[in-house]
């Protein structure tokens, strides 16, 4: 289904990345997986790929927070590779404080990962994109940036920018056969959710935290849906109802 | 030189005559709107092997033309 496509995963070491990495080299896809600082985990998902999945897996060090450097980084995958055609804006860090104490820096590194770094994606990726005629974008959002979440105002705002940014690339973008989609997963079991021990996990519908697997799938469809761009997929087990 | 480049892609692009593509000629009477220039200038970028960074808005072919020969 994606064979010959090249695909962009961010935070693609571990957790919503890897899997959604994995998924789309099962279905044929190339992969480069951008990651910040766990090299070891980026070496192991994209040796594992080729392995299990035949297709090519590159790992790249980059931190999205910064213009040039996703700028090269971008540079070097389409030398290596040789294009790009879906990017997965994955990367994401929180720093969860109540807004009485949280510092400048939380706030200003967590907009800087998760919503500059999209946009310094997306701003390197859209040459590449309109050179091939078409290309498709994924925002990983969050629940967290539909309904707010007391706790982190810092991450809820970056993930509703998200979907600003999403809405804004999908219409300027339509034109060109480019489309962006958000997924806003809810509580998916990752090492980021380690630690969440809040009264709306007990509030999940479907009674459960979503796999990483749950994420991917959404992807999955969203990259074959040739019709739906602008849109926010909820991957939440009803939580965000 | 340039300016026949830049008019040999629009007129490829909008399907009309190379002698439709004047320096005096808008882009939007050519049809061509603010995201179509930016895909022209990718074009232009890999047929000219520089890169442009087209930081204000050109209204006209010349403008553009002016531009790059700037470069």
């Amino acid at each position: 289904m994606l064979t010959g496509k090249i695909a962009i995963v961010t935070g693609g070491s571990r957790g919503i990345g890897k899997a959604v990495a994995r998924k789309l080299a099962s279905l044929g896809a190339d992969l480069a997986v951008i990651y910040a600082g766990n090299q070891a985990a980026a070496e192991v998902v994209c040796s594992d790929i080729i392995s299990e999945f035949g297709v090519r897996a590159i790992p790249y060090r980059c931190n999205v927070a910064d213009f040039t450097e996703t700028k090269s980084t971008v540079e070097q995958i389409k030398g290596e590779l040789g294009g790009v055609d879906i990017l997965i804006n994955n990367a994401g860090i929180t720093k969860d404080k109540l807004l009485a104490v949280m510092s400048e820096a939380d706030y200003d590194e967590v907009l800087d990962v998760n919503l500059k770094g999209a946009f310094n994606m997306i701003r390197h990726c859209t040459g590449i994109f309109l050179r091939r005629k078409g290309g498709c974008i994924i925002n990983i959002s969050s629940v967290s940036g539909l309904m707010g979440n007391a706790g982190q105002a810092n991450y809820s705002a970056s993930k509703a920018g998200m979907i600003g940014l999403t809405k804004s690339a999908a219409r300027e973008l339509a034109s060109k056969s480019i489309r962006c989609n958000a997924i806003a997963p809810g509580f998916i079991a990752t090492d980021m959710t380690n630690e969440i021990n809040s009264p709306l996990a007990e509030s999940i519908p479907l009674k459960r935290f979503g796999r990483p697997e749950d994420v991917a799938e959404a992807a999955a469809y969203l990259i074959s849906a040739e019709y739906i761009t602008g849109e926010v997929l909820r991957v939440d087990g009803g939580l965000g109802i | 030189m340039i300016f026949k480049t830049v008019a040999e892609l629009i007129a490829e692009r909008t399907d009309c005559d190379v002698s439709v593509v004047t320096p005096e000629s808008k882009f939007s009477d050519l049809g061509i709107d603010s995201l179509d220039t930016v895909e022209l200038l990718m074009n232009l970028e890999d047929k000219l092997g520089k890169e442009i960074q087209l930081e204000s808005k050109v209204e006209t072919v010349g403008e553009l033309v002016a531009f790059i020969e700037t470069l």
